[in-house]
């Protein structure tokens, strides 16, 4: 009882940090890895996209309203805001016939 | 064969850059050597365009990896500058260039002082524009492969296209009769400013510099989306968006505000300065 009470603490403790804490998102051969991003709903998070091509590529997303340029074998940071539930596309401008993904915030 | 992905990527981005030229333009008819500074214009922002395309990493690395949306913030505000510096002059002197406009000859010299702001201004939508489209075009280069004829045709039309649509409306604003044009071209150039000043609060709320008012107002996307041709044409002139939060709303109204105050302004002391001459 008591340690799980400690645990339940440590928990809650340790939440905010791991959500405060840039997601990954790679780009290679022009796409997207993981394609689905999911976020917590009404909170603002970070997205670090490793561009793994030669090329620069544009993080490209009216609904998420950011455009982003990421050099060839570079990296970028994304910055989310809060979003209300729900699913927003995102595409690399430059080859958006590979370059897809989504942001799901639940 | 024809690209029609790089067709329409440098069409969407010529069309842009070509609309603010082509607004410039028109609210300059008539005006000696202007041809000169646009093309100064132009020539300066496709060498900012390539210089912005080649140093995408290092530029992005800056203040703390926000280097590009401090940079697209500031030349942003810097052609917002402009425009509300080319308008107030315009409500001082814009009488008298539409008298120069009409008599014969249509030459309005006293244009020729709000040149420079106007240069400036469009360098700033060609280098915003033009380095994407080299960024773009670069990576086709950089991949090679049999399809880069192809794309490259695909360019050329898209440029065409792109720049044959702006000439389109530029011809159209010339179609305004001398005496009310300059007063288009005001309302217009006011638009524009207000639509940059929001796009420059985007920029830095993606910076992280601006964390208030992020929520969304309204969201008209199943009108008009950001990502349709109509919606990007409407971008450019007006600064539309298919959801825009309460902050660009307030720098969108803020600056419209600032500039319909300041030419009042301006035309206010201009009559009071004509009555005394009067007296």
């Amino acid at each position: 009882m008591h340690k799980s009470l400690l645990l339940a603490a440590a928990f809650v403790v340790a939440a905010p940090a791991l959500a405060d804490a840039p997601i990954m998102l790679t780009l290679q051969n022009h796409k997207f890895t993981p394609s689905v991003i999911k976020v917590k709903a009404n909170q603002p998070a970070m997205i670090t996209m490793v561009n793994k091509d030669g090329t620069a590529e544009e993080f490209d997303s009216s609904e998420l309203k950011i455009e982003k340029v990421v050099a060839g074998n570079q990296s970028g940071s994304i910055r989310i805001r809060a979003l209300k539930p729900g699913t927003y596309h995102f595409m690399g401008e430059y080859h958006d016939k590979t370059a897809q993904g989504v942001v799901i915030a639940q | 064969m024809i690209d029609f992905a790089t067709l329409l990527i440098v069409f969407r981005e010529v069309i842009e850059a070509g609309l603010i030229v082509g607004i410039v333009l028109a609210a300059t008819t008539g005006v000696p050597h202007r041809g000169r500074f646009v093309a100064l214009g132009v020539g300066g922002g496709v060498a900012g365009a390539c210089l912005v395309a080649a140093f995408a990493g290092e530029l992005a690395a800056l203040f703390q990896g926000n280097g590009q949306e401090l940079f697209n913030a500031s030349i942003l505000l810097l052609a917002v500058a402009m425009l509300t510096w080319h308008n107030v002059w315009m409500a001082s002197h814009g009488r008298e260039m539409a008298r120069e406009l009409k008599a014969a000859g249509h030459q309005v010299k006293t244009g020729e002082r709000t040149l420079a702001a106007l240069a400036v201004v469009v360098g700033v939508a060609v280098l915003r524009e033009g380095s994407e489209v080299v960024l773009f075009l670069y990576g086709i280069v950089a991949q090679g492969g049999a399809s880069a004829a192809a794309m490259t045709v695909g360019g050329v039309l898209g440029l065409a296209a792109g720049a044959g649509v702006s000439a389109l409306i530029f011809y159209g604003l010339l179609a305004i009769p001398a005496g009310k044009l300059f007063q288009v071209t005001s309302w217009l150039i006011t638009l524009l400013a207000a639509g940059m000043a929001a796009q420059a609060v985007l920029f830095l709320q993606n910076g992280g510099y601006i964390n208030m008012l992020d929520a969304g107002v309204w969201n008209s996307s199943w009108l008009l989306a950001d990502d349709s041709i109509a919606g990007r044409l409407l971008h450019t002139l007006i600064g539309y968006v298919q959801e825009p939060d309460w902050a660009q709303l307030i720098a969108y109204g803020a600056t419209i505000a600032m500039m319909l105050a300041l030419m009042r302004l301006v035309s206010a002391r201009d009559a009071a300065r004509r009555q005394l001459k009067l007296v």
